[in-house]
């Protein structure tokens, strides 16, 4: 953190992402992206999110592809551990049938936990490494490249999730209750009269909106959390060492247990959809 | 809390990798975890069904066993009284022969006696009838004894 000139400065740099945007007709990027509003891309997002899954899913494919019913070889032991351990949970909480159920909670459990983990990183490594290619490549102050690597420290990238799930919940509420239902499910709940179909029909809708609500500030809220500390601690000199080890160490428990909370709220919130009153 | 496009590229990504991921990933991993599964519930199965039969075999085995021991001790039992009997039946045929023979033996033993008498008593008429020659030689011609001495190996 030597080059910067206060600590300030530091924070926003590491929490700032790489932005892309189209400007005066041409693609611009961070600073000069200020004014584009909404139709703004964060590229570091996207990208470490796209490859962390790709990379996911082209390993699982490869194991799948060559899956054997005999002895499975160590890696095809490991990948099943985490298909059962996925499996089981589906089971046990998801009272439907749905073919779609289980791969969505695989993919959301080892893709949000891979992307979660990437919190472990050292918080300078890759802002110093893009700096380093920004200067020398592209004649930049490194303290224009931005690049936060953490997905999920992107508010984005967990409303995404969220709202992949609340349309799931819609989809499956509509198609398990059909749409009469479900409106009798927002109308006449918790209290059954007409009298009451406001008050209900109010209660019910934020009942609903809480739940990808939830899904994703929690996700986002943690994994921010501890990505700040991370940065903060950076800040503090040689002590540093072992409070990042301290806090890493903590993050072994977090991590992966904000990936298994997701999954099994969308688990939940899929079977209470699923569900016939 | 800055939302943008990036919200709409990670629903896109996140689309297409459950997509993806419930085309190809899960089926192929679930399905060789069903059929091991499977084939290990069979395996027990098999294994359970083999200890029975197992069992089952043995305790016949040993009934088996069981009985051939009580059928041998007869077929021994019978044997040793057709042994004795045998050996009985054996002693009494040797028993006569022996009589038979001995019997025989006696009587080739009289033939004998009574042949080798005869000779004697020949040799002995003979004998006496030449001591008779002799004496009378010196008294008497003994074509006319003749006939005293044919009564005499008559007589004999």
């Amino acid at each position: 953190m030597a080059s910067y000139d206060t600590t300030q400065e530091y924070i926003n740099h590491h929490l700032t992402n790489a932005k892309m945007c189209t400007a005066d007709g041409g693609i611009a990027f961070n600073k000069a992206c200020a004014d584009a509003g909404f139709w703004t891309l964060h590229v570091d997002t996207i990208g470490s999110s796209v490859l962390i899954g790709v990379c996911f899913l082209y390993f699982f494919w490869r194991i799948g592809k060559k899956a054997t019913i005999g002895v499975p070889s160590k890696t095809q032991a490991f990948v099943e551990m985490i298909v059962e351990f996925v499996d089981d949970n589906v089971k046990s909480s998801f009272n439907g049938t749905s073919r779609l159920i289980a791969p969505l909670a695989l993919t959301i459990f080892v893709w949000v936990l891979l992307m979660n983990l990437t919190d472990l990183i050292p918080v300078d490594l890759f802002p110093w490494i893009a700096g380093l290619i920004g200067q020398y490549a592209f004649g930049m102050d490194p303290k224009d490249v931005y690049l936060k690597i953490v997905p999920t420290t992107d508010i984005n990238t967990t409303f995404a999730l969220a709202i992949g799930v609340f349309i799931l919940i819609i989809f499956y509420s509509l198609r398990v209750k059909g749409i009469k239902g479900f409106a009798k499910e927002l109308t006449m709940q918790p209290l059954n009269h007409w009298v009451f179909i406001p008050f209900n029909l109010v209660i019910e809708i934020v009942t609903l909106l809480a739940r990808p609500l939830s899904l994703s500030l929690r996700l986002f809220g943690n994994l921010y959390a501890s990505e700040l500390i991370f940065i903060l601690i950076a800040t503090i000199g040689y002590l540093q060492l072992p409070l990042h080890f301290a806090w890493a160490v903590f993050h072994i428990l977090v991590l992966p247990l904000q990936a298994f909370i997701f999954m099994m709220l969308t688990i939940v919130y899929l079977s209470l959809a699923c569900e016939e009153h | 809390m800055n939302f943008n496009a990036t919200l709409i590229g990670q629903l896109i990504a996140f689309t297409v990798f459950v997509a993806f991921c419930m085309k190809y990933v899960w089926p192929p991993l679930i399905g060789a975890i069903e059929e091991r599964q499977k084939k290990i519930a069979d395996g027990l199965a098999a294994s359970d069904k083999a200890t029975k039969d197992l069992e089952l075999a043995k305790s016949s085995a040993t009934d088996q066993v069981r009985e051939a021991k009580v059928q041998a001790s007869q077929i021994i039992d019978q044997a040793k009284k057709r042994a004795n009997q045998l050996v009985e039946e054996e002693t009494q045929k040797g028993h006569a022969e022996r009589e038979k023979i001995i019997a025989q033996g006696y009587a080739e033993v009289e033939a004998e006696k009574n042949r080798v008498k005869e000779d004697l008593r020949k040799q002995v008429g003979l004998l006496a009838i030449a001591g008779a020659q002799r004496i009378l030689a010196r008294e008497i011609d003994a074509d006319a004894q003749k006939d005293i001495v044919a009564k005499l190996v008559q007589e004999l």
